[in-house]
């Protein structure tokens, strides 16, 4: 690779950060807006969701963190094979110490055991890349920016769990997605949205949890078993009454997306991550030569 | 919409009731985890907070032309201060504190003691707070502590946040928490029923 084509895809790393930081993707803003008009006019729930409407507008429009916090970055890349994939994770790091750099990310990668910063969000375990090469001769990135507060309400659950009285079927299931919402109030920055995995193992769950999030907020799962599972939850979560912020209110949850993974016999895991209305997606269709072909949300 | 204006006395602060959507104009103070931790070892603060706003909060502040211009300024969440506020707000004489997610017991009782109340911001609307925040005066232990975790001393104008703990003993996460349990035993009861006997 020409040393002017690692430039241009540095560049457009660059771009893709910049997007995710200051613009959420459509989707996201329809389902805030189907909140708001469902929420009571004058309430607490509808003014937080007032309020959060304008923040998303002043944030594009300034270009600038829509949400101080600005997470875990979380690449998902697809690459063709003929790139070197050593070389595409030097480009997307230094692209990250780019934005940093420019203000679309906070100083946010703290070392775990000194407390210290070195302030370019690059170090063990950060950023987070997820690579796969494929076969087609584009590059596709996607991008999610999921910050502390949503991120420290992630639940997982072994079933069966006798706390909530929950067993191991898609009845036990449900229970610990309910129960999932109840703890996080207030505290992940509602509405938010689900993650969830049925099954797996203790990391695969949580990983393939996350990946959920990639989903569109109004696509229809095609397992009919589990898109029914998604609707009964999300309509149930928002009979709790948690509302937006936790103020109260019908717009607990603005989404609920549901995978399966095999699991061990022995084992039942529920693993639920939850994103807060802040939900920074973004994505682009790359040209090997670093040109953004399309965006993808 | 309540508009909150300096100078905050406790007849005013008294008035709040939970639920109240609420408008400040005035002065705030920014402290979080280092500056609650300092005033509850016995230090004394840089600046008086009687009468006093504090903010849960560590802004991205810039300095642009030698001013100082606050660019992001959400709430940071409240519950780690809970093991100092109660004995900050009796202290120094705060009369409210912005976060968000709420304070627990020592907190609320604290408010209703010495005429407090807890103000609610919107987590993650960095951008709309910001707008509020019309000039930064000064900063306090910035080299001590750093820019996040710093006084900030602002002036704000018509900055949104609602009221959830008042100074009447009343808490709105408190209420919410019980209500929304009681709604979720019900849902759960009903889980793995035939829909007949709904």
């Amino acid at each position: 690779m020409t040393s002017s084509q690692q430039k241009k895809l540095q560049e457009a790393f660059v771009e893709i950060v910049r997007k995710t930081s200051a613009e959420l993707p459509q989707d996201v803003v329809d389902a805030v807006i189907e909140g708001l008009e469902r929420e009571a006019k004058e309430s607490r729930g509808e003014y937080a969701l007032k309020i959060i409407q304008k923040n998303i507008e002043l944030a594009k429009k300034k270009s600038q963190p829509l949400c101080q916090d600005t997470g875990s970055i979380l690449f998902y890349i697809h690459y063709p094979r003929k790139l070197d994939s050593e070389l595409l994770t030097k480009l997307v790091k230094k692209a990250v110490v780019s934005a940093t750099k420019k203000g679309f990310l906070r100083q946010n990668s703290v070392d775990s055991l000194t407390g210290e910063n070195n302030g370019t969000n690059v170090g063990p375990g950060t950023p987070t890349l997820h690579l796969e090469p494929w076969k087609k001769d584009h590059i596709e990135v996607k991008l999610m920016l999921k910050g502390g507060g949503c991120e420290n309400v992630g639940a997982q659950y072994s079933l069966p769990d006798a706390r909530i009285g929950a067993g191991r079927d898609l009845y036990g299931v449900k229970k610990c997605i309910l129960d999932a919402v109840q703890q996080a109030q207030g505290k992940g920055c509602g509405p938010g949205v689900l993650g969830v995995i049925v099954g797996g193992d203790r990391a695969t769950g949580y990983l393939a949890s996350k990946e959920q999030f990639l989903r569109k907020m109004r696509d229809k799962n095609p397992n009919p078993v589990l898109s029914k599972l998604e609707e009964e939850c999300l309509q149930e979560a928002n009979q709790l009454g948690i509302g937006p912020m936790g103020f109260g209110g019908k717009t607990t949850l603005m989404g609920v997306k549901i995978g399966a993974l095999n699991r061990l016999p022995a084992s039942f895991f529920v693993s639920v991550s939850y994103m807060c209305w802040a939900f920074r997606r973004q994505g682009a269709k790359l040209s090997t030569q670093g040109k953004i072909q399309k965006w993808l949300y | 919409m309540i508009q909150l204006a300096a100078p905050f006395t406790e007849e005013k602060i008294r008035s709040l009731k939970v639920g109240d959507m609420v408008e400040i104009s005035g002065v705030i103070f920014t402290g979080r985890d280092a500056v609650h931790k300092w005033l509850y070892e016995g230090n004394e603060p840089p600046v008086s907070l009687r009468d006093g706003i504090i903010y849960h909060c560590g802004p991205v502040v810039m300095k642009k032309k030698g001013q100082w211009v606050v660019t992001a300024a959400g709430p940071t969440t409240s519950t780690r201060e809970e093991p100092y506020q109660a004995t900050i707000i009796e202290k120094h004489g705060v009369r409210a504190v912005i976060g968000k997610g709420g304070m627990g017991e020592k907190t609320r009782q604290a408010c209703q003691k010495f005429g407090c109340v807890y103000l609610h911001a919107v987590g993650g609307a960095a951008q709309v707070l910001a707008e509020a925040i019309k000039k930064v005066r000064t900063v306090y232990m910035l080299e001590k502590f750093g820019s996040p975790e710093a006084i900030w001393e602002l002036e704000v104008e018509n900055f949104p946040v609602v009221v959830t703990i008042d100074s009447h003993g009343n808490s709105l996460h408190k209420d919410i928490e019980a209500e929304s349990a009681q709604n979720l035993s019900k849902l759960m009861q009903q889980i793995g029923k035939p829909a007949a006997a709904k």
